[in-house]
């Protein structure tokens, strides 16, 4: 409650809370909310020369270049992006929380072992590597969020390791051991709650990364498949007439903009409010 | 010194072994068979069966990865399905256009990033100092494939000051070039700035600035040289960014470089070329870390020792 009262004080992430929610609504009653089915090639989506109507005339945002409703297909969008941030996210701060953990706690060989794959794993560009898999699977909804999940995982890791490490060597925790703890109760009762700030805090700037590289992958049309839509495989659609009907390029492209601005300026302001010596910091 | 250095090599190449088996197994998890995929349609089982002991498909798992490794140090880098041809020429040949996308990026990304960053500092916690952070937000927050189809729209089919795709004169590597740059400078500037905050609160600069010495020569001669290292070691991080982004931006601006190269292979599932351009984007991550390494001595002889 405290957090979220000093978050609605600060006005940019007050700003991001408010686009944040917006977007959840539009996710959630997306049914309720689009007057037409983000599938239906309308009989009159389309002007008399066959080409898509700008924003106004009827439909909110305008109509697509096979005449589906713009509106619709962005508010069913919200739904595919957000799941994938999500999900896509909770898994990858789950791995790297673990992976750190581990490493961190655990030292040794294993502990080795575990940090050279994760600087292996931060020798590729993410983009790339998260093309390579997704052109090896079928992309769908999950594998993407997957895909995302695998290569978005290795910050969390690098930074939750680095506070593990401080954390072993601090007086409480060797106290704890000389009592007889064993590792199981020092790490969940002990460490992993002194690692719950960081989480939170890249749990919320990680959305930002994944809504931005799901909308780059289904752009690059290895993403999700259309007809299903995500904000960006309606550009992917409908990038080569972004001359004649540009609604349909910046549109997508500015409600992806506002909602990943939107989890970083939480994101940071979090940060600030869980971590006070880490303010101003990257 | 040495010793560490020398430690740093040896991580270097044991990172790019790692990098090489990892794309070795996803060739190898792959779930299309390469042979079917370069025999063809019309191919018969026979044809098949040969392609995949020519290959070498037909051997063990380790046996393929020590041949994989020997390839690769050879500079083979398979052959690409649809091309017919060697994939390291393919790549080789559309590396310049790349590295001139890449300068002409950083030139952007260094520029802005360091002057908005140096600003943001010096005029900490005021309203400059919150645009400058505002701004960075928003860069990093941009899809890149949007900002570059923005500025298509306004500067190439609306203003027609630039060309709308293609190659070949100064003009056509603005409108890349700052797609590139832009993005890259909103983290440049959050970098510049805390690293200039660390070392402008320090004790040498409380005795410049009492020395008489005028504000710009405080801060450009004497703090930003020491709040370069941070910027320097950012910078392996920064080619895995830029590596990214040149496959949005090529593919885009239509720019013929390795960029282009991995998004004609991933509409057609080439494998092999995308694996070529991802090993060597790793390559190019991997040395910039290396060279990072080995210039940090020369521009803070506190780490020498």
């Amino acid at each position: 409650m405290r957090v979220l009262r000093e978050l609605v004080r600060r006005p940019s992430a007050l700003f991001g809370l408010i686009v944040v929610v917006l977007v959840l609504l539009a996710a959630i009653f997306a049914p309720w909310i689009a007057h037409f089915s983000p599938d239906d090639q309308l009989a009159d989506g389309l002007s008399l020369e066959g080409a898509p109507l700008p924003p106004g005339s009827g439909h909110l945002f305008g109509t697509d270049t096979l005449g589906r409703d713009l509106f619709a297909r962005v508010l069913f969008g919200a739904r595919t992006s957000l799941i994938i941030g999500l999900v896509a996210n909770g898994v990858a701060v789950a791995i790297g929380l673990l992976v750190g953990l581990l490493a961190g706690y655990l030292r040794g060989a294993v502990g080795n072992l575990l940090m050279r794959f994760t600087d292996l794993m931060m020798a590729f560009p993410a983009l790339l590597l998260a093309i390579a898999l997704a052109a090896l699977l079928k992309p769908s909804l999950w594998i993407v969020a997957m895909v995302i999940a695998l290569v978005n995982w290795v910050q969390v890791a690098r930074i939750v390791y680095t506070e593990t490490r401080g954390l072993v060597e601090r007086d409480f925790i060797v106290a704890e051991r000389s009592l007889g703890a064993g590792n199981g109760r020092i790490i969940l009762l002990h460490i992993l709650p002194h690692l719950m700030p960081t989480a939170i805090v890249w749990g919320t700037l990680g959305i930002a990364t994944t809504v931005l590289l799901e909308a780059t992958l289904s752009f690059l049309g290895i993403g999700v498949q259309p007809p299903q839509p995500s904000w960006g495989n309606i550009i992917f659609e409908s990038q080569s007439y972004f001359q004649d009907a540009p609604w349909l390029v910046f549109i997508p492209g500015a409600i992806i903009l506002a909602t990943a601005l939107s989890f970083n300026l939480i994101g940071d302001a979090l940060r600030d409010i869980l971590d006070p010596t880490q303010r101003g910091r990257l | 010194m040495a010793f560490f250095l020398a430690r740093r090599l040896v991580q270097a190449v044991l990172i790019l072994l790692g990098v090489a088996a990892i794309t070795f197994l996803l060739l190898y998890f792959l779930p299309a068979d390469p042979a079917v995929l370069i025999a063809g349609r019309s191919a018969t089982p026979q044809m098949v069966a040969a392609i995949r002991h020519e290959l070498g498909l037909d051997q063990p798992l380790v046996m393929q990865f020590v041949h994989y490794v020997g390839n690769l140090l050879h500079g083979d880098l398979g052959r690409s399905y649809t091309q017919k041809t060697e994939v390291l020429p393919l790549i080789l040949a559309r590396l310049p256009a790349t590295l001139i996308l890449m300068a002409a990026g950083i030139v952007v990304e260094v520029a802005l990033g360091l002057t908005f960053g140096i600003i943001a500092a010096v005029r900490r916690g005021g309203f400059v100092d919150r645009s400058v952070m505002m701004l960075s937000f928003v860069g990093v927050s941009s899809p890149q494939f949007v900002v570059a189809l923005l500025l298509l729209y306004v500067f190439a089919a609306t203003l027609g000051w630039f060309p709308m795709s293609g190659f070949g004169s100064a003009r056509h590597v603005v409108l890349p070039a700052l797609t590139l740059g832009v993005l890259g400078a909103g983290w440049y500037a959050r970098m510049v700035r805390s690293a200039m905050i660390e070392v402008l609160r320090q004790d040498y600069v409380r005795t410049a600035h009492a020395k008489g010495l005028s504000g710009r020569r405080v801060v450009l001669g004497h703090a930003l040289p020491n709040a370069l290292l941070p910027i320097i070691a950012m910078v392996g991080i920064d080619i895995g960014q830029f590596m990214s982004g040149v496959v949005v931006v090529e593919a885009v601006y239509g720019w013929p470089g390795i960029g282009q190269l991995a998004w004609q292979a991933i509409q057609q599932v080439d494998v092999p070329i995308i694996m070529g351009v991802t090993l060597v984007s790793a390559l190019a991550i991997v040395l910039g870390n290396l060279l990072a390494d080995f210039v940090a001595p020369f521009v803070d002889p506190r780490i020498r020792s």
